[in-house]
């Protein structure tokens, strides 16, 4: 494997409404929260992708392991009543 | 002073600062030192050709003779350029090219801050647009100089080089003629003298937070602004222009 000699890596979250939740861009190298932030928009908002950025160093997530997937994700297979299908949508709500 | 001539020479100079400082540089488009800030240099470039087109196709306009942006882009002599020489000076290394990008910026936001005043609508509109941009490159060239001059030893002592090279061609930005003279009472153009300290503070301020030193003050670049360049000006012309001198009116 080659040595990383590359910054830190940062994953970038854009949201492209007020309102509307933040979604993951992808990444950048920096060598700190402000350059980031500089990168990400250069690298991310080029086409008006978004309103705001944020970027949180990739060390500061903790991911779910592949190998818990079982026992994580699959007992709401069968849960149909969690999903809030037997409702009336109310008129005017959006992004839900 | 005819005033119709006098705005076209104002409104060249605007746009050649742009147009060469843009190519200078759009030379590091796929050599930037990380992909990242290549994309950032790239942007800026392509913000600086966006104004230097609006403008030279005012200027086109204004002069009435059927040039458009092309024409005087590419069909003119490198005497007939207005930019200053800070613009043309070589990329050398990312120090000196963030050097030259925040003398230049800083200039740039005051100058558009007060050109979006104008009299003149088109010149105050393409003026408040384009402080936007400019407000960004500032940023963005400021931040490099404060965590390259306060960063490691080595990158220190580079980017108060790249400072100490570029320091002296900041002082033709603020060269006043004729031209400027006769728009400034009419209320087109920007009287550059009243920005001239705000303009030095700020320089100061980078500078300290960067822990760099104020380069000392010797020789003061002039004659960009009558079309006397330095020799780096050929060359630049040569490259941008060659297309187009070879194959008159290409189309993509």
């Amino acid at each position: 494997m080659s040595v990383d000699n590359q910054w830190p890596l940062w994953e970038v979250f854009i949201q492209s409404k007020t309102g509307l939740p933040y979604k993951h861009s992808g990444s950048v190298h920096a060598p700190d929260g402000e350059m980031a932030l500089q990168n990400a928009r250069d690298t991310y908002t080029r086409r008006m992708e978004g309103t705001s950025i944020w970027v949180v160093p990739t060390d500061a997530i903790v991911a779910s392991s592949p190998d818990d997937s079982g026992s994580f994700f699959d007992p709401s297979d069968d849960k149909a009543y969690r999903h809030p299908t037997f409702y009336v949508m109310p008129e005017g709500a959006k992004h839900i | 002073m005819n005033t119709k001539k006098a705005l076209f020479e104002y409104c060249i100079r605007i746009g050649d600062n742009s147009m060469i400082l843009g190519h200078r540089l759009s030379e590091l488009c796929s050599r930037g030192p990380i992909l990242e800030e290549d994309i950032a240099i790239t942007n800026i470039s392509l913000d600086l050709f966006g104004q230097c087109r609006n403008i030279l196709t005012y200027a086109g306009e204004v002069e009435g003779k059927g040039r458009n942006e092309d024409d005087l882009a590419y069909h003119r002599p490198e005497h007939e350029f207005r930019s200053v020489l800070l613009t043309e000076q070589p990329n050398g290394h990312f120090g000196t090219t963030m050097a030259r990008q925040m003398l230049f910026s800083v200039f740039h936001y005051y100058f558009y801050k007060e050109l979006s005043k104008s009299n003149d609508v088109h010149l105050a509109a393409f003026a408040a647009k384009s402080l936007k941009e400019t407000m960004y490159h500032m940023r963005h060239s400021s931040e490099w100089i404060i965590r390259l001059g306060d960063g490691t030893e080595e990158s220190h002592e580079k980017m108060q080089e790249g400072l100490n090279k570029m320091w002296s061609y900041r002082h033709e930005l603020f060269e006043k003629d004729a031209v400027d003279e006769h728009l400034i009472e009419l209320g087109i153009a920007v009287d550059t003298a009243k920005f001239k300290d705000a303009y030095e503070k700020q320089l100061e301020e980078i500078i300290s937070r960067a822990t760099l030193e104020i380069p000392e003050e010797g020789w003061r670049a002039t004659g960009g602004r009558i079309g006397h360049h330095s020799e780096y000006m050929g060359h630049i012309l040569a490259v941008f222009q060659s297309l187009a001198r070879a194959y008159p009116d290409a189309k993509w």
